[in-house]
């Protein structure tokens, strides 16, 4: 690991031993927040219990269908979208304000629609991460260089294999920020719905252990999403220098 | 018709669209889940004028909670920002961690900030301000960062002094991507403001529209969450076109 790295490591390492004391020596109150190490042996004590795991696979499930569809769908969309600059300017004013207007607030309609399934949830999730893939796309095609069309050209290449072989490593950078784009806020989707209202789920695990007084239920939870959230992120990471190394030769 | 006629009529064409959209889904959903259009702007029409009072009061308290964060959000995360472009082994070794802490799904952080600020006003202020401080200080790092370097050699050969430089180089220099920080941070802080009234409180638009679904009142969950997107949609396209045209100017 870089220098850089290991400096990043003991930051962290010194800000959750800062939370424990605090904690621990009761300047931060026990009822509002557990020690680190706590809320780690009741993430270990509820995992190996079980009752969590219907509510995690749930969660998953969701988000893992938010986030495929998303991906695909905002993939699409936004090579269709790239072909025809016409539909694309018109469009351009709606991606703009997409992420700016609080759209959670249409998460209620969801449910009128489709009840208190978990329809209305992934939608939530897929809506919220589609236009996300879609813009990268678009961003990701603009930047493909002229001169890889004339290339292919020349080497006689088929659309497919130019598609595959020139456009998809020359645009990869930005298919990647979407695709990270997409896992965040497929999770932020889903469990801000679950959190609002749904029946269960791990948002609404954490919602109604914070209703039950039960914190250290609600801590593990927390620090759950959090470890998954962080571990998927670094997972993408590393896959994306990979790639990039193998396309990019750096 | 001249370019820019076209685009007009171009965004128009996708607005009748949405319109129409909303129609047909109002036919095919019914009344139990959404009022039409037309419905919908006219309960707008009657929470503005005789329902008036009772729609100020709870505009009044989401607006002076956001504004309060927003005041916060820019606060800290321009202090953030600014020192961690200004430091550069601060920055690198806080980048990540600023990323890692804007893909986390800030809702199920929503009960500790219950539990420490209590219900009411101060948890929504916080609520909305950890959702805009991240983006604003990673565009205020960023901008600092990349100020060109012989744009400070220049201000060294010009013998200025420390306040000189930041007032006429830095700040000229790095205030469009600044500002689009501010841009992210302003729908970011009202996503969050909103959503903490939608979860715990008992007054504001955010409380308006969870409370009419539970009370089943399709009408006004329509128009306030109309209103908010239009509101939204607004204040977000007076900050792009200021945005746009700081960044044209450099």
């Amino acid at each position: 690991m870089s220098r850089i790295g290991w400096i990043r490591l003991a930051v962290l390492a010194a800000l959750v031993a800062l939370l424990e004391t605090l904690v621990r020596t009761g300047i931060i109150p026990y009822k509002t927040m557990l020690p680190p190490s706590e809320m780690l042996t009741a993430l270990v004590r509820l995992l190996a219990a079980g009752t969590a795991t219907r509510d995690i696979v749930q969660t998953l499930t969701c988000v893992g269908a938010a986030l495929v569809s998303s991906v695909v769908a905002g993939f699409g969309l936004g090579v269709a979208i790239h072909r025809f600059p016409r539909v694309r300017r018109a469009l351009e004013p709606f991606f703009a304000t997409y992420y700016a207007v609080p759209f959670f607030i249409f998460y209620p309609v969801l449910i009128a629609i489709f009840d208190l399934s978990l329809l209305p949830i992934i939608l939530m999730g897929f809506a919220f991460a589609v236009i996300a893939m879609c813009i990268a796309t678009i961003n990701g095609l603009d930047r493909v260089p002229r001169v890889l069309g004339k290339v292919a050209r020349m080497h006689r290449m088929r659309e497919f294999e130019t598609a595959l072989r020139m456009k998809l490593p020359a645009a990869a950078p930005h298919l990647f920020t979407g695709l990270k784009l997409c896992v965040a806020y497929s999770f932020i989707g889903v469990i801000a719905s679950e959190f609002i209202l749904a029946p269960s789920g791990l948002g609404h695990a954490i919602a109604y252990a914070y209703n039950d007084f039960d914190n250290r239920t609600m801590y593990a939870l927390m620090l759950f999403v959090m470890i998954v959230v962080v571990t998927l992120n670094m997972l993408l990471h590393g896959w994306e220098q990979r790639l990039l190394k193998r396309w990019h030769g750096r | 018709m001249s370019d820019a006629a076209k685009r007009s009529f171009d965004i128009l064409l996708v607005l009748v669209a949405l319109f129409a959209g909303w129609q047909a889904l109002y036919h095919v959903a019914g009344e139990t889940a959404l009022t039409s259009p037309a419905q919908t702007l006219a309960y707008v029409g009657e929470l503005l004028t005789t329902k008036g009072d009772m729609f100020a009061r709870h505009a009044w308290e989401t607006g002076r909670a956001f504004l309060m964060a927003l005041g916060l959000s820019y606060a800290i995360g321009l202090a953030i920002g600014v020192a961690l472009g200004a430091h550069r082994l601060s920055g690198a070794v806080a980048e990540p961690i600023l990323v890692a802490l804007y893909s986390l799904p800030k809702v199920t952080l929503y009960p500790v900030i219950l539990l420490v600020f209590g219900l009411g006003l101060s948890a929504k202020v916080a609520f909305g301000a950890i959702h805009g401080v991240v983006p604003v200080a990673v565009f205020a790092m960023n901008a600092i960062r990349n100020i060109k370097p012989a744009y400070l050699k220049t201000a060294k050969t010009m013998r200025l002094g420390p306040f000189q430089v930041v007032s006429t180089v830095i700040f000229p220099a790095a205030l469009p991507e600044i500002v689009t920080g501010l841009r992210v941070g302003f729908s970011l802080t009202l996503l969050g403001v909103i959503i903490g009234e939608m979860f715990a409180s008992k007054q504001g638009l955010g409380f308006m529209v969870i409370n009419a679904i539970n009370l089943a009142d399709v009408e006004t969950m329509m128009a306030v969450a109309f209103l908010l997107f239009v509101a939204a949609a607004i204040a977000n396209g007076i900050l792009l076109w200021i945005d746009h045209w700081l960044h044209k100017r450099v």
